[in-house]
């Protein structure tokens, strides 16, 4: 047996700030009573309540038609963004400014996109918060397919080219499966990043379709109810299942 | 056999000129690359030799002057329609394909049959000696069999001259010398002119039918391994290949006449008598004990095995003379030996 250490306890203290919320929130979740000030029993009946209420519904399926169409969007513009800055330029300045939108703060990102639309008198909704978050969503992207780049050898293009392959063959043969890897990370770290994402979109998004995370805001106004707990802990189930996957993918991406 | 008869120019390199930024990779090199040779780029890192295979391949594209493959423009055909195969030094297997897939790439881009693209991917497998490993990714090969995979792929579509470049500087010392003997048996099986690219003088030696030394982007020699090591055209030539004594003096009648040291044997040349130029003896050539005209101490002495060299310091000389001697030295560190060489042995260079 591996001898204890003392330097176990502040590791574990410090995991513990940061999961005890989450873990109160799985448990609360579970209660039988309404109140967090009281334990009823297990009780999963907040998970019913949570299918049967319609503004929640509704806000689920608009989260996922816009962090759909937003991933979709923002991995063929951040894939081909990557692969342009990676080959056809070697401006340092360009590189920081695609990725910028990644480490912006959200705030300023979207009083700069509600200002931008209300210049182009853009009527807002679903497609506002759609095209909102495909700008991060690209920079995400980007950031995560030209790391891949970096590690894929320059000359296989040239190989490809060599052996007879004209441009569009070698990138749709070479190029993009040596970059599938971390095209499905970025991919999956954009759809994670924009169904939990509020303050873009609540700067964005019109008056009819609010998405789940605006959903929830608007409901916890007046108290967080066990329902929210519930609702919150499927988020959490889900975007763990994202983040875990798009980094062993980036790690399978170092092995090949 | 094909109409086209070994000998005969496959390639033509024209004043062919380069410039990267301030850098001029290439000046006016002219080359030609006869058919069924193995051919060597030979020079120092950034003396423009994977430049000018780079061109070859149809990836970067001169300034200026002319390529001609059976003379035909080569620059106006975009790479992948080059009769022209690269065996790169990384090697560039597509990692995501097994070894028979990496190897049919090529032959399916030509539309060939699938029947005849299993024939000729079992053919090449058996001549680099990988059958048995058509269905092992690239990561599953070790160093030597990766190169065999990378060579196989570049010679089954059989171009007309496959480029090679730095093809073993990748592999240690055992796998290497292996491969060299390799290299060589295959380019005589396939019969495919070869033009290999490398910074090491004893690997060109060994493979090329002739060697192009390059330098600082101009081509400095071209022959033969035999006569560009006992006749090197300029002082470059002189001391990149091999080991070479060089000093500098005057021409004379008698011999080369140098100040503080006296007159060294060297060839007669009635057309320099006067000039000032550089005398260039190997080693090999040089005689100790003898009745020699120069004296000397013996600064070091190194046993290799078979041979011995000797440095002997020649007052006035600022350099030690080199003396490579069969088997073990009859002089040891500190004797006094006499030096010398016969005058047709040496060189004289960048007379002026």
């Amino acid at each position: 047996m591996r001898r204890f250490s003392w330097l176990y306890v502040p590791a574990g203290l410090t995991y513990l700030f940061l999961y005890l919320p989450i873990v109160v929130l799985v448990v609360m979740s579970f209660n039988a009573a309404d109140t967090p000030y009281r334990w009823d029993g297990f009780d999963t009946a907040w998970y019913g309540r949570l299918f049967a209420d319609r503004a929640i519904r509704e806000g689920l399926i608009n989260t996922l038609v816009v962090a759909a169409g937003a991933t979709a969007l923002s991995t063929v513009l951040g894939t081909l963004l990557a692969v342009g800055l990676a080959r056809h330029t070697r401006s340092k300045l360009l590189d920081a400014i695609a990725v910028a939108p990644a480490v912006l703060p959200d705030i300023v990102l979207a009083i700069g996109l509600l200002a931008f639309y209300t210049a182009v008198q853009f009527t807002l909704g679903l497609h506002s918060i759609l095209l909102a978050h495909t700008v991060f969503g690209t920079a995400f992207v980007a950031a995560v397919v030209r790391t891949r780049l970096a590690h894929v050898d320059g000359s296989l293009e040239e190989a490809s080219r060599d052996l007879g392959a004209t441009a569009a063959h070698t990138f749709v043969r070479i190029t993009l499966p040596s970059l599938a890897p971390g095209i499905i990370a970025g991919a999956l770290l954009a759809f994670s990043l924009s169904i939990d994402e509020f303050v873009i979109a609540f700067f964005t998004a019109g008056p009819q379709d609010p998405t789940l995370p605006i959903v929830i805001y608007s409901m916890v106004r007046f108290g967080v109810t066990p329902e929210i707990n519930a609702l919150a802990t499927l988020l959490l189930a889900v975007s763990f299942t994202f983040v875990i996957a798009a980094q062993r993918l980036s790690r399978l991406t170092e092995s090949l | 056999m094909s109409d086209h008869h070994a000998g005969e120019p496959l390639v033509s390199i024209k004043s062919v000129s380069r410039r990267f930024g301030d850098v001029q990779a290439l000046e006016q090199v002219s080359l030609e690359i006869r058919q069924g040779e193995f051919f060597a780029l030979l020079g120092p890192s950034g003396c423009g030799k994977t430049t000018l295979l780079r061109i070859l391949a149809g990836f970067e594209h001169p300034d200026s002057g002319s390529v001609t493959l059976d003379g035909n423009d080569l620059l106006a055909v975009p790479p992948h329609r080059r009769p022209v195969n690269l065996m790169f030094q990384s090697y560039a297997l597509f990692p995501h394909m097994s070894v028979e897939k990496n190897i049919a790439y090529g032959l399916e881009r030509d539309r060939v049959p699938k029947r005849e693209i299993r024939e000729r991917v079992d053919a090449v497998l058996a001549t680099v000696g990988l059958t048995g490993l058509a269905r092992r990714r690239p990561h599953q090969l070790s160093g030597g069999q990766r190169q065999r995979v990378a060579l196989a792929r570049a010679i089954v579509k059989r171009p007309r001259l496959l480029l090679l470049d730095e093809p073993l500087s990748a592999l240690d010392k055992k796998v290497r010398a292996e491969m060299q003997l390799e290299l060589k048996r295959l380019q005589h099986e396939v019969g495919i002119t070869f033009v290999v690219v490398t910074h090491d003088q004893e690997e060109a030696m060994s493979l090329a039918d002739r060697i192009a030394v390059m330098s600082e982007g101009r081509v400095r020699q071209v022959d033969a391994p035999v006569p560009l090591y006992e006749r090197p055209a300029d002082l470059f030539v002189a001391d990149f290949i091999g080991a070479n004594n060089l000093v500098t003096g005057v021409v004379t009648t008698e011999g080369l006449r140098v100040p503080d040291v006296g007159l060294l044997p060297c060839p007669a040349a009635p057309d320099a008598v006067g000039a000032t130029a550089t005398l260039a003896v190997r080693p090999e050539r040089v005689r100790l004990g003898a009745d020699g005209v120069l004296v000397g101490v013996v600064r070091d002495v190194t046993f290799f095995g078979g041979t011995t060299r000797v440095a002997v310091d020649v007052t006035g000389l600022d350099r030690p003379l080199l003396a490579t001697v069969a088997g073990a030295a009859a002089v040891g560190v500190g004797d006094k030996t006499r030096v010398d060489w016969s005058g047709s042995d040496a060189v004289l260079l960048d007379r002026t």
